[in-house]
């Protein structure tokens, strides 16, 4: 243990802990911008700055190492004058268009001055930077509005490994963007958002759809169609002050109706649905690759009772399968590992299909021109806005979907509708799209469509449920970046019998530096899996891109936990029981893997250019 | 091989003519760095002598090369002034803004060479004849204000006489 002294009390710190980490486990708060919990230690902005006794300079305490007998004030007129002027020095450069900012209200900027009472600004000069960079479907970067704090730098380069900003060019001209000619919409981004997550202003933040669904919701012509993601009901609440992990499914499906949406649906119905076609997808591969190996026989793929159209047509036996819910993820691969495209499922997302089953079978069954049909996604992603504007997403000439919602953005058109969210009362989502089992709900997080997808397919190869404690497969649930299981199939169907004995191997990831890693192993031909589950985000949709910007460090956890609440808490928590799903089967699509679903529910990938 | 590119200078001396030779050699180069991102200013220097200057394209193949993400190879780029994205012209113009050529009135030149040739400090004219660059002080203070066309140092340079100057290189 490392002893010294802040502002006159005697404090512990762990050996290693910075001064700004001992001072806040002791009480004490020492102001900062930049920083970003244990993630991000450059030092760059100098708002941390405390007086060391016996050092001629104030010392930046987020990347100060605490050590024995250390003499420290935090708030000394000094260090007080240094902030205000640091400070200033900031906002010379900085737009003063607070009170028509996105972040108005939300920045920790403006909040910093706050804190640090900034009563002046005694700086005009020269601004350095005021281009805006609205090339890109996801995400705007204001350079005017951007501090400098290269969070986003971090968060892009070492979290995702992605690397699409890296500061530019030096000193009043430094800029942090892609560099030279290119653009966040024709640099390698994957749109996946966490960068409009830490950023602490307006200088990273999502493209606005506010405009167009607003437009849409007030032209009488359009008939306006609303989904929403399984991520967004455990954050939306910390929008309005409720705690964090507070479930509030029943209350959103009330202010979306309040906000005028004509159908409001569960991007869960879908996800049972994907669960569907992405199971057989997995066992179709499977059996695909057997019977290249003449493991399986004619006769036998007669009685194993799958789907006509699949048995027909088998898959390419491509292992291990990974899934294709996150479109993040999904223009990482085509970027980076362009050559493996096969491995990644081709079941749209889930809000797709929904999209596309809003404007065929939906708009058919409802007796609606799905011309007229407006489909808005609420989702807890960025990168979903890039998804529904890629060319594959659409059928007969219209878009599956035609606008998403961030879950901010949706927490800001209830506030401006003037909705008293937190004493809305509960409603049920809407019929035929609404109803979802437990299995959907965990989609959310890292590990869900895994769970979600062996308690489909465990049953359909041995006829029992799966065999763990309330359906979780333990191994998976969490945060850790890279998770792996295996079962062991045993006492099989009949009809399935050349799989007895097979220990099915799985890994999930969430972050695309973990993801990057199991390709790695699929490259050099050492993975040993048969499934991988990859979300693009750290820790999967829970925080996704898309999602309020939480200061509880815990936020992941609980949102978490509120995910598998809301699963435990259905009747159903398999999508196979889901009797929407079969009705759906046996009225229109017919079976998992046909015609209709691959017309529909599937789609195509391209290689992309690498760096 | 090692050798040839360790001889390699600044000013494109050695460096082959096709464009694909010349990436062939860059990748050779970059091998020989072992690919390494600590070695990335080092590659720079000599992708910079193969081609002459380091645009896009050629920073994207290091870039790929070197499995660093282009922003991130951009960056280093244009930090140093050093580097430089454009082709240099076959004269390079250094108008010395040191003190002693400042205060006697090295900025009217500077103003007057702009104006004369129609591009900025750091760009090149369209025929590739000159490119147009700042020097703090290249110790000819007695001469002020000084001009430094490639390695002829003019002194005491009149504003008004430059096409003069320019015109003794071709």
């Amino acid at each position: 243990m490392v002893h010294l002294t802040i502002n006159d009390t005697p404090v512990t710190a762990h050996p290693g802990e910075t001064i700004l980490e001992a001072a806040s486990r002791n009480g004490i708060l020492i102001p900062t911008l930049c920083h970003m919990e244990g993630r991000h230690k450059v030092g760059a902005c100098r708002i941390c700055v405390v007086e060391v006794q016996g050092m001629k300079n104030l010392m930046a305490s987020c990347v100060t190492p605490a050590t024995d007998g250390m003499v420290v004030r935090t708030s000394t007129p000094r260090v007080r004058k240094a902030r205000k002027i640091l400070y200033e020095l900031m906002l010379s450069d900085h737009p003063a268009d607070c009170l028509h900012c996105d972040r108005n209200g939300r920045c920790e900027f403006q909040r910093l001055g706050e804190t640090l009472q900034i009563r002046e600004s005694r700086f005009e000069g020269r601004r350095s930077r005021d281009f805006v960079d609205d090339s890109s479907p996801s995400i705007v970067r204001d350079t005017a509005k951007c501090i400098l704090c290269r969070r986003c730098v971090t968060v892009c380069s070492e979290i995702q490994g992605v690397g699409a900003l890296s500061p530019q060019n030096r000193g009043f001209a430094t800029e942090i963007g892609p560099g030279g000619s290119l653009r966040l919409g024709t640099a390698v981004c994957t749109n996946c958002g966490q960068c409009t997550v830490v950023c602490p202003v307006n200088a990273l933040h999502e493209a606005d759809s506010t405009e167009a669904v607003w437009k849409a919701l007030s032209d009488p012509r359009k008939v306006v169609v609303v989904q929403t993601a399984p991520a967004v009901r455990v954050a939306l609440g910390e929008e309005f002050d409720l705690p964090t992990g507070t479930l509030v499914t029943g209350k959103m499906v009330t202010a979306l109706r309040q906000l005028g949406f004509d159908q409001v649906f569960d991007t869960n119905f879908t996800a049972d649905l994907t669960i569907l076609e992405e199971g057989y997808e997995l066992l179709g591969r499977i059996v695909s690759l057997l019977r290249s190996k003449g493991l399986v026989d004619d006769r036998q793929l007669e009685t194993l009772g799958l789907p006509t159209h699949m048995a027909a047509h088998l898959p390419d036996p491509v292992l291990p399968m990974i899934t294709s819910c996150s479109p993040g993820w999904i223009k990482y691969v085509e970027h980076f590992h362009g050559t493996r495209l096969g491995h990644l499922s081709t079941c749209k997302s889930p809000h797709m299909m929904l999209g596309a089953l809003a404007k065929s079978w939906f708009a058919g069954k409802a007796g609606i021109d799905p011309k007229s049909l407006f489909v808005v996604s609420v989702m807890p992603c960025t990168a979903k806005k890039y998804e529904i504007t890629r060319p594959e997403m659409e059928q007969e000439g219209l878009r599956d979907v035609d606008a998403v919602l961030t879950t901010r953005e949706l927490a800001r058109m209830i506030r401006e509708a003037g909705i008293d969210f937190a004493r809305l009362p509960d409603s049920a989502f809407d019929s035929p799209m609404g109803l979802s089992t437990g299995a959907a709900d965990v989609f959310g997080v890292t590990g869900g469509v895994m769970e979600a997808a062996l308690r489909t397919v465990y049953e359909v190869i041995t006829g029992r449920t799966l065999p763990f404690a309330s359906l979780h497969v333990a191994p998976i649930v969490g945060l850790e970046q890279v998770k792996t299981a295996s079962i062991v199939l045993e006492n099989v169907l009949p009809q399935w019998s050349f799989l007895e004995g097979l220990e099915v191997r799985i890994a999930v990831t969430s972050g695309l530096d973990g993801a990057s890693r199991l390709m790695d192993g699929i490259a050099d031909g050492t993975s040993p899996y048969h499934f991988i589950e990859v979300m693009g985000c750290p820790g999967g949709c829970i925080s996704g891109g898309g999602q309020p910007r939480s200061p509880d460090p815990d936020f992941r956890q609980k949102r978490l936990e509120a995910m598998y609440r809301e699963d435990e808490g259905k009747p159903l928590r398999k999508s196979h029981d889901n009797p929407d799903i079969q009705a759906l089967y046996a009225e229109w699509l017919g079976e998992p893997g046909g015609h209709r679903s691959h017309h529909y529910l599937h789609t195509t990938y391209t290689t992309r250019v690498r760096r | 091989m090692m050798e040839m590119s360790m001889e390699l200078r600044c000013d494109q001396a050695g460096a082959p003519e096709s464009e694909q030779d010349r990436y062939a050699l860059l990748r050779q180069v970059i091998s020989q760095y072992e690919a390494k991102e600590s070695n990335l200013i080092q590659i720079l220097h000599m992708g910079q002598a193969i081609f002459g200057c380091l645009p896009e394209d050629v920073q994207r193949f290091i870039g790929q090369e070197m499995d660093l993400p282009l922003p991130r190879v951009a960056g280093v780029v244009s930090f140093y002034s050093y580097f430089s994205t454009q082709p240099k012209g076959r004269h390079t113009i250094q108008v010395c803004l040191g003190t002693a050529c400042y205060v006697r009135g090295g900025k009217k030149v500077m103003e007057a060479l702009r104006d004369h040739l129609g591009i900025d400090v750091g760009e090149t004219t369209a025929d590739r004849r000159f490119s147009l660059e700042v020097k703090r002080c290249i110790g000819a203070c007695g001469l002020a204000p000084a001009v430094a066309i490639d390695d002829v140092v003019y002194k005491r340079v009149d504003p008004n006489r430059l096409a003069d100057i320019l015109g003794r290189h071709a």
